[in-house]
């Protein structure tokens, strides 16, 4: 599967002399869902924003599927959309109209820009809102409006900084669905989130800055296969004892139906089996703590 | 590229047609009362200028006003808007070239001039008859002073870091050059130093064309003004672009 974006040895100083990016090298495959974490200020939004000719670079070079952005400029341009962290649009235009004029820009005549707006504000749940002033909108729709004008010409990758950021759950779900669905049909979609629960559920691989600096690049699947700790909540419908034996794990007791456990080494079912040996037996398990999470703050130096 | 210009000026003409209580309508009530008052109330005690009454002398200058604080108006706030409110990112992570923007934002300030330089001089025709000696050089001053101006205005909104930064120039600079340039006297009334120093500022060259154009009469020739303003199109052109292009205030 050929790069849909290669980044080498990427670096950004700011006028004041603050490094935001410091040889950045990153790789992200042809239709994939790929995650870039990293805590506020770790330089995901500037790494984005040179990717979209926002920011000027200090070095390096960003090609996008083999072209690269200081020759192609303008090729590269029509192959990405964005969706920003922050409103980038103007409030008082009609929600329809700033759709259409990003077509615009894009070169689609206006007839079929208002077909595709038509479309994508259905699809997004904005459609009945098409006249409205963009600062209206609740929070949440500002956003949904923010990813249908980053479809409008149909770009190759889709990139969203922390898309979620705002939106209540049910347009959480509604959204993701809608994502999963681009990607299935083979856009691919980079991902900034400080939900690693949506990281988790959607992206295939995984990258995470941490000062300017990626710390890990890898599948998700291997990258939570290294958290070996798992810390679990279980509960029971019978009251717990009030002292517990000794098991192959570590247990506190929350209440008098719950403890919390941490696996190091054993599984769910062994770690159930010997509580059930002891005549303790579970009715309910769930995650104390992400294991994305778990990871995160490791890598990222808060729990080194 | 076409679709993309087109675009641009479509956005600009609504943005400011959307507002026409604050764009289009006051700048016609401010002129009529200046011709009312300057031109009907004191111009019969002023008497003739330059071989016609002063209410004539003075009516191609004010609508020249109008146009020019429209066109420079008309860029400097929505440019400065799209940047304060990171609109302008839309056209950044497009393909659009940097003149296609330069161009669209000119011909939104050129439209809105020459939509509030018709509107005064309509409101004017109901009270004054009219003559004018050439559409053609009235026409051509016109585009070639909303462009200068939009630009200018272009110039402007690209250094504008507050909204402080977008009146200091038209009140302290345009105001008095718009004033200073012969608009509501002619500058062989004044003494042969000032009537010197008047040539420096461009605004001369366009009322007095403009006037040409409805009144057949002139200080400077025709040919003259036309270089000059060209020349200055050309300059600001260049400078707005290299802005752009460089990102000064947009791009860090």
């Amino acid at each position: 599967m050929s790069n849909a974006l290669l980044i080498s040895n990427l670096t950004k100083t700011y006028a004041n002399n603050v490094s935001a990016l410091s040889q950045v090298n990153l790789c992200v495959k042809q239709g994939d869902f790929f995650a870039l974490l990293g805590s506020n200020g770790a330089g995901k939004t500037t790494m984005i924003g040179i990717i979209c000719s926002l920011l000027n670079k200090t070095s390096g070079e960003v090609s996008v599927l083999g072209l690269e952005q200081s020759k192609n400029l303008n090729q590269v341009k029509r192959m990405i959309g964005l969706m920003p962290q922050e409103f980038n649009f103007n409030p008082f235009e009609p929600i329809e109209e700033i759709l259409i004029n990003q077509a615009g820009y894009y070169g689609i005549d206006r007839q079929s820009a208002k077909a595709r707006a038509e479309t994508l504000l259905k699809r997004v749940e904005l459609w009945d809102r098409r006249l409205d002033v963009a600062k209206s909108l609740s929070g949440g729709m500002k956003r949904r409006l923010m990813l249908a004008r980053a479809l409008i010409h149909d770009p190759k990758i889709l990139i969203l900084d922390e898309p979620s950021a705002g939106v209540d759950v049910e347009i959480r779900r509604s959204m993701w669905e809608f994502l999963k669905e681009l990607n299935e049909q083979g856009m691919t979609i980079i991902l900034t989130t400080h939900y690693l629960e949506e990281a988790e559920l959607l992206c295939r691989n995984i990258a995470i800055l941490d000062n300017g600096k990626v710390v890990e690049q890898s599948s998700m699947k291997s990258l939570l296969a290294k958290v070996a700790k798992q810390v679990l909540i279980l509960e029971s419908i019978e009251p717990l004892p009030l002292v517990f034996p000794n098991f192959n794990f570590s247990i506190d007791k929350l209440d008098d139906y719950s403890i919390q456990v941490v696996l190091d080494g054993i599984s769910i079912s062994q770690a159930l089996g010997e509580l059930s040996l002891k005549g303790i037996e579970i009715e309910h398990v769930r995650s104390a703590q992400n294991r994305l999470e778990t990871l995160f703050l490791h890598l990222t130096s808060k729990e080194r | 590229m076409w679709i993309a210009y087109k675009t641009i000026v479509v956005k600009e003409v609504l943005r400011f047609s959307r507002i026409w209580v604050q764009t289009i309508f006051p700048p016609i009530i401010t002129t009529s009362l200046y011709l009312l008052i300057f031109g009907g109330l004191m111009g019969e005690r002023i008497g003739d200028m330059q071989g016609v009454d002063y209410l004539h002398f003075i009516i191609p200058g004010i609508i020249l006003m109008t146009v020019i604080q429209n066109a420079y108006a008309n860029t400097v706030s929505s440019f400065f808007l799209s940047k304060f409110n990171h609109s302008i990112e839309e056209l950044l992570i497009s393909p659009v070239s940097y003149w296609i923007i330069l161009l669209g934002y000119v011909s939104g300030g050129v439209v809105r001039g020459f939509t509030v330089g018709l509107g005064v001089f309509v409101a004017v025709s109901f009270f004054v008859d009219l003559q004018i000696y050439s559409i053609g050089i009235v026409l051509i001053t016109f585009l070639l002073t909303a462009i200068l101006f939009s630009l200018a205005g272009f110039i402007n909104a690209i250094f504008a870091q507050s909204f402080d930064d977008i009146s200091i120039v038209p009140t302290f600079i345009l105001m008095p050059m718009t004033y200073l340039g012969g608009m509501f006297y002619s500058i062989e009334i004044l003494p042969e130093f000032w009537q010197s120093l008047s040539k420096f500022n461009p605004i001369y060259y366009m009322v007095d064309s403009f006037r040409m154009g409805f009144l057949g009469s002139s200080t400077t020739d025709f040919s003259v003004s036309i270089m000059v303003l060209t020349s200055m199109i050309v300059i600001l052109a260049l400078v707005a672009f290299y802005l752009l292009k460089k990102g000064v205030n947009i791009k860090t």
